[in-house]
């Protein structure tokens, strides 16, 4: 692959448009029970009050444990899935409600790229059919569409003579690519990834990687890129938007998350991954959370994390944090935020995308974070380990 | 030196398929201490699981073909018999799989498949199998793990499915653990407490383990020591911290260098290795890596035997005709150990 590593599309957030808007929106999905009426008698809070917005040309990268609600989420984005509240828009235009119809330029412009390639390709169809059935249903002609099929082909490294070939034929990286020449067919101007390098080995998760790179500078296409490790979201993305159950927990630039990360969800995350270096691994303290994400039809009141934190307190059960504004573009939804110094605290403002449930007590009104020890470790991220939080062992 | 706790000879796995011959593993040899956690590492297809699942003898069919041994207590893993087999799994040697929710029973109450493990080797009644398998549960950080036993797989939670697996690999206590990728299937926060129980538990009951991964991130958590697996042979192997901090091969090279580090500013670009691992119908000749490593070199289309090419490290063995001087240059890219990109024979 060629390597123009000079052309380095990096505009900075506020200079671009908004491509997608996401106003707190929220995804409740009912449990319907009973034989001749279906009753509801719950809802799965998956998407609970998000918002965010991601500007042209930028990545944005979504991050949590699985039943977080990333993948839900991502689903309304391209309106796979309709809001149950809130407003989506795509370049300023409300498409949370549109029907079939007049969704159809939207989802020219809007494609998906799902996580298991073997699992999102049709067994029975060959590569050409596959990549240039979006073509044919936006009425390309047969030629041209053939001769699109190999040139998309040829654009995310595989060989156009392999056109006849049927998926089970490729290995699991070049699957991959045949999912994303699909999505590029129709030109979109917003990729939307569901972990899409998750089932690859690293050596071509690279690959992948770096493709994906040179098509967004080439392209100039927008990601949202989900993944629930935080490593490989590092390498894509110009903004990472943490979620916990349903709720956006923090939301940052990406160079900002990783050198300082405020809320201790994601202080968590980053301590969870093992680093590839044995001796740093092992000098580092590492936090490891007890228990498991709770149960989303009954979500835990105040701040839904509180039951595995090792910060929390009295507060965090009873109110709602709200999204706090810090230096740097750094958003995080927490009474005890790490890594930031008092004054910032004193100085941080309710931030207008916090959810409309959210209390207005902002962090350091409740004077508990002095608790805890001092600590803001550059590019290491330590945390002692509190109290051993329990496991909520909350089974269905 | 004791006699190691299990002793792998030149073992050769090969199946027979309609288009040929497909050697999937192709002289490995190394051996596995009590107390010693060593990680077999490499991408799909090169052959790490079908080695383990050898040791277990889970590749038997009319098909495969096997030589070289496997000793473990005196007895050889490779030959025995499956009456003997069926003695030793379980209770000598035992395996955790990648995905819980394929291994586990969907129809069978969870108690009810651990205790049956231990009673199909120990003459124990019902109750008390069942009595421990709550035991086994609550060890492995199981809460309220007397009342689940009467719980169905479908019940618990990816984490959970995979501490009843692990539950089930300890029950018997055997001397050897293997963890197939155990916790790939895992989230981050779910896999960092997986590893700390079985680090913990193997360190208690001083087995072996070894420990199959293509996650350098969980190889230098967990590894005493790493066997790098290319296309059905070993390239490299040593301790952790000489395969982290002087690799010689430079498919280990590529490994760490198309790694995503959490700790670190990303590179421009990661150099990730080019091309695919060959099919294993047909392997190149000479060494396997040649057709993707960009320092291959004429002397290449020979086999370089795995052999120590450090006067200092006489345990690190590797598979690469490139002087050893040269590869320190050569390995480095932009500050981090990586795979150069360059002109590759196709």
């Amino acid at each position: 692959m060629n390597d123009d590593s000079q052309v380095q599309a990096g505009p900075e957030a506020g200079s671009q448009p908004l491509l997608l808007q996401a106003e707190h929106v929220q995804l409740y999905f009912p449990i319907k029970y009973g034989v001749l009426v279906d009753r509801t008698v719950g809802v799965v809070h998956a998407v609970d009050d998000v918002s965010l917005s991601l500007p042209e040309g930028q990545t944005l990268g979504i991050v949590g444990e699985s039943g977080c609600g990333k993948s839900t989420l991502a689903r309304c984005m391209v309106r796979l899935l309709e809001p149950t509240g809130g407003t989506m828009r795509f370049r300023g235009r409300d498409i949370t409600h549109l029907g079939r119809r007049p969704l159809q330029p939207f989802r020219r412009e809007v494609q998906l790229v799902f996580q298991d390639p073997s699992s999102s390709l049709n067994p029975r169809k060959r590569v050409g059919q596959i990549v240039g059935t979006p073509l044919q249903l936006q009425g390309v002609g047969r030629d041209a569409a053939r001769a699109r099929v190999r040139e998309l082909l040829d654009r995310v490294g595989l060989n156009p003579e392999h056109v006849n070939r049927f998926p089970h034929e490729f290995s699991g990286g070049q699957r991959q690519r045949i999912g994303v020449a699909r999505a590029l067919a129709v030109n979109p101007k917003l990729i939307v990834l569901d972990e899409p390098v998750s089932a690859l080995d690293v050596s071509v998760q690279a690959q992948v990687i770096n493709l994906l790179d040179d098509l967004q500078d080439d392209l100039g296409l927008s990601y949202v890129f989900i993944a629930h490790d935080l490593s490989v979201v590092r390498h894509v993305s110009d903004q990472i938007a943490v979620m916990y159950l349903g709720k956006l927990m923090e939301l940052s630039p990406s160079a900002e998350l990783y050198r300082k990360p405020i809320h201790p969800y994601t202080q968590a995350l980053l301590s969870a991954i093992p680093i590839p270096d044995p001796q740093e691994n092992r000098a580092r303290e590492r936090q490891v959370i007890a228990g498991e994400p709770p149960n989303p039809i009954s979500p835990p009141s105040g701040c839904r994390f509180h039951t595995r934190c090792p910060w929390a307190t009295k507060v965090c059960s009873e109110v709602e944090p709200p999204l706090a504004e810090y230096p740097g573009g750094h958003l995080a939804a927490c009474h005890h935020p790490r890594n930031v110094s008092p004054a910032e605290i004193s100085a941080a403002a309710r931030s207008p995308l916090s959810p409309l449930s959210s209390g207005q007590l902002m962090p350091g009104g409740e004077q508990a974070s002095a608790s805890g020890p001092e600590e803001s470790s550059e590019s290491q991220v330590t945390a002692r380990t509190g109290g051993a939080v329990d496991a909520p062992d909350e089974e269905p | 030196m004791a006699e190691p706790l299990l002793d792998v000879q030149d073992l050769q796995v090969s199946f027979a398929t309609e288009d040929g011959l497909v050697r999937a593993v192709d002289g490995v040899s190394f051996t596995l201490d009590r107390g010693e956690v060593v990680a077999i590492v490499g991408e799909s297809g090169s052959g790490k699981s079908v080695t383990v699942m050898t040791l277990m003898g889970l590749t038997r069919s009319p098909n495969s073909r096997f030589a070289g041994s496997a000793r473990l207590h005196g007895g050889d893993l490779v030959t025995a018999s499956e009456e003997d087999l069926e003695r030793v799994r379980g209770r000598e040697i035992a395996m955790i799989f990648q995905d819980p929710i394929s291994s586990l029973s969907p129809v069978q109450r969870i108690g009810a498949q651990i205790a049956e493990q231990i009673r199909a080797h120990e003459k124990v009644s019902k109750a008390e199998a069942l009595d421990r398998a709550a035991g086994l549960m609550e060890r492995v950080g199981i809460p309220r793990a007397r009342d689940r036993l009467r719980a169905y797989p479908h019940e618990f939670s990816g984490g959970m499915r995979q501490r009843v697996m692990i539950a089930m690999a300890l029950s018997l206590s055997p001397g050897v653990l293997i963890a197939d990728e155990p916790t790939t299937a895992l989230d981050v926060t779910i896999q960092a407490q997986i590893l700390k129980e079985i680090k913990q538990l193997s360190r208690e009951m001083n087995s072996g383990v070894i420990f199959v991964t293509h996650d350098l991130g969980v190889v230098a958590d967990v590894a005493d020591r790493v066997l790098v697996m290319y296309s059905g042979r070993l390239v490299e192997q040593g301790t952790v911290d000489e395969i982290f901090y002087d690799p010689q091969h430079p498919y280990t090279w590529g490994l760490m260098g198309s790694v995503t580090r959490v700790d670190r500013d990303p590179p421009r670009r990661l150099p990730a290795i080019p091309g695919q691992p060959p099919s294993l119908l047909r392997v190149p000749q000479g060494c396997h890596f040649r057709p993707r490593c960009p320092h291959a070199f004429d002397p290449c289309r020979q086999v370089p035997s795995l052999e120590s090419r450090l006067p200092a490290s006489p345990d690190h063995l590797d598979r690469c005709w490139l002087d050893p001087a040269d590869k320190r240059t050569k390995r480095e890219i932009g500050g981090r150990i990586g795979l150069a990109e360059g002109d590759v024979i196709k």
